[in-house]
């Protein structure tokens, strides 16, 4: 039920970020969704692209520094109030949330979240337990 | 004036004979006090009764900073740590700092070599002295101190740092010497012109500068900034700290006190003496110590030498101004830094390898500021961010305690550092000096 990300550590310096998504690009990678944590001297680039076993080969073929971390995508209604209910399950249930995002699907009312969850199996049980949709890996690979 | 008139004025010949005595008496002593030491000569099939004059000095083993790591703490003394009145201790390669201890009669050393050293940079019995080497376990406040001290001047144990203070104090006791780090005088600089104090108006008449290299432009701009007389004095914790010699007011060459640290140049290659004049390096025998006299202990500083004696009437041998190191330490606001130390530190903290390289820069009158890169590869990144921070906080942090210098670290990516780097420089040192 877990779907790969990929974090890539970029520099805070002018290109680094176009050079990355270009190189994504050219190889027919595509990107599903994407957030930046940044400081005053480097930022983490998170993505969820549709192969991410290609673009993790392709990054460290290039000598960009970039791991995976299991995350969870959920699907959240679309409409205001829509993740609050989610939250809500799951601060109800103390389930830890160490980052999220989200973006929006193109043929559905849904919109999805990625969850970055301290313990990734307990967060999975409470969510299907609540019967909140978790996105599977293949589903994000044929948005 | 000169301090001790008979001695650095002696002719040739007797301080020849008297370095002779000195070093039968030296060598026989620490082969009975430290088994390290004869160990090494048993080693180099040399014993005691082989050295009877001075050129005998070259048939006897160097003595190196490894040596000093490898004994460390108290393997190469040739008294025991009760004999010892002062410790002090300098950078080493790795973990360890480099030892030394001072015997009472060590100090009486100390205190009268550093008193040679400032009547030849030209400061009198009735001056003031601003001191503003850092006091603590480095030896150039306390050396400076001592010197003062014996010489009967008014001491102002300033120490390093707050810039401010130092110009008022300047201003409201007229001190006529200044000792202090040479990039700390061009730092002061601007910190006085900013309290709308005119530089060539201060009290401060002479300054003695070392600690670190410095060249002859910069001794022009602060001469001409202070509108003072800015002298160079040399020296080395292993050896004794500052007080191995001082240039004159000829600024011709730094006089060598050679009756008590007799120097050697040799080529570093081969070990063998080089040709009076020739760069090499230094390698300097201890006399007269008592705590941890050091036999041909090599500085890895590069230095010309001559035996031409100098117009101010001292006979002692003078070298040039430092001219480089045979191996990969830096300076960095008087404190010497070992690349392999700071590696020492990435190691210990990730049990990996990260690449890194440090560059070290100075602004125009500021003080020298240290970056090191660090690699950011796979074994080190973390997804979250406040674990990269706290990781470079940590790594700041002990290489800080590591070095007693205030560095800025800077994760980079893999192939910032490849495309800096060329071949493998571990350091780049953008500083003119």
């Amino acid at each position: 039920m877990n779907i790969t990300q990929l974090s890539v550590f970029l520099e805070n310096r002018k290109g680094r970020l176009a050079e990355v998504c270009s190189l994504l690009g050219r190889h027919q990678i595509n990107i599903r969704a994407l957030t930046i944590a940044e400081t005053e001297s480097f930022g983490v680039l998170r993505i969820v692209v549709d192969k991410p076993e290609e673009a993790a080969a392709l990054l460290k073929e290039h000598r960009i520094t970039a791991n995976v971390t299991n995350v969870v995508a959920v699907e959240v209604p679309d409409k205001p109030g829509g993740l609050a209910g989610v939250l809500k399950v799951l601060a109800d249930h103390d389930v830890n949330v160490e980052y999220m995002y989200g973006f929006v699907e193109k043929a559905s009312d849904n919109a999805l979240m990625v969850f970055r969850f301290d313990a990734v199996e307990p967060a999975i049980k409470v969510l299907s337990d609540n019967r909140i949709r978790i996105v599977s890996a293949e589903h994000i690979r044929g948005l | 004036m000169i301090w001790k008139e008979d001695i650095e004025t002696m002719p040739l010949e007797d301080l020849k004979n008297l370095q002779s005595e000195r070093l039968a008496n030296i060598v026989r002593y620490v082969y009975e006090h430290c088994p390290v030491y004869k160990d090494k000569f048993d080693q180099a099939g040399v014993s005691p009764g082989d050295v009877r004059s001075i050129d005998d000095i070259t048939r006897l083993p160097f003595t190196t900073k490894l040596d000093m790591r490898d004994h460390y703490p108290f393997g190469l003394f040739s008294r025991p740590r009760t004999d010892l009145v002062e410790i002090h201790v300098s950078s080493g390669t790795t973990g360890n700092p480099t030892l030394v201890g001072y015997t009472r009669d060590d100090i009486g050393l100390w205190s009268d070599v550093m008193a040679r050293a400032l009547c030849c940079a030209g400061a009198e019995p009735e001056d003031t002295i601003q001191i503003a080497y850092g006091y603590g376990l480095f030896t150039g406040g306390l050396g400076f101190h001592y010197g003062a001290l014996e010489m009967g001047l008014t001491i102002i144990p300033t120490s390093s740092g707050q810039t401010k203070r130092q110009l008022k104090i300047m201003q409201d006791f007229a001190p006529r010497i200044l000792a202090c780090t040479p990039s700390y005088a061009l730092y002061m600089v601007e910190e006085a012109k900013e309290m709308g104090l005119d530089p060539r108006r201060s009290s401060w008449e002479i300054g003695v500068f070392g600690a670190e290299p410095w060249s002859e432009s910069m001794r022009a701009e602060i001469e001409a900034e202070w509108n003072m007389l800015a002298t160079d004095v040399y020296g080395l914790s292993e050896i004794i700290g500052p007080g191995v010699s001082q240039e004159c007011h000829l600024k011709q060459g730094l006089h060598v006190f050679s009756d008590v640290f007799y120097p050697e140049i040799i080529d570093p290659e081969t070990g063998r003496p080089v040709a009076e004049g020739e760069d090499g390096e230094l390698v300097i025998t201890t006399l007269t110590k008592q705590g941890i006299p050091l036999i041909r202990y090599r500085t890895r500083d590069i230095v010309s030498l001559t035996t031409e004696p100098c117009a101010c009437g001292r006979t002692s041998p003078r070298t040039s101004k430092i001219k480089g190191r045979t191996d990969d330490m830096i300076v960095v606001r008087g404190i010497n830094v070992f690349p392999s130390q700071i590696e020492h530190v990435l190691l210990g903290i990730e049990g990996t390898h990260p690449h890194y390289q440090i560059v070290i820069d100075r602004q125009a009158h500021q003080l020298d500021s240290v970056q090191i890169m660090v690699e950011v590869d796979e074994k080190i990144f973390s997804d979250e961010i406040k674990k990269m921070r706290a990781l470079e906080r940590q790594i700041q942090h002990e290489i800080q305690a590591v070095l007693s210098v205030s560095v800025e670290v800077k994760l980079v990516e893999p192939k910032t550092l490849e495309r800096s780097m060329g071949k493998a420089k571990r350091v780049v040192d953008k500083r003119s000096l």
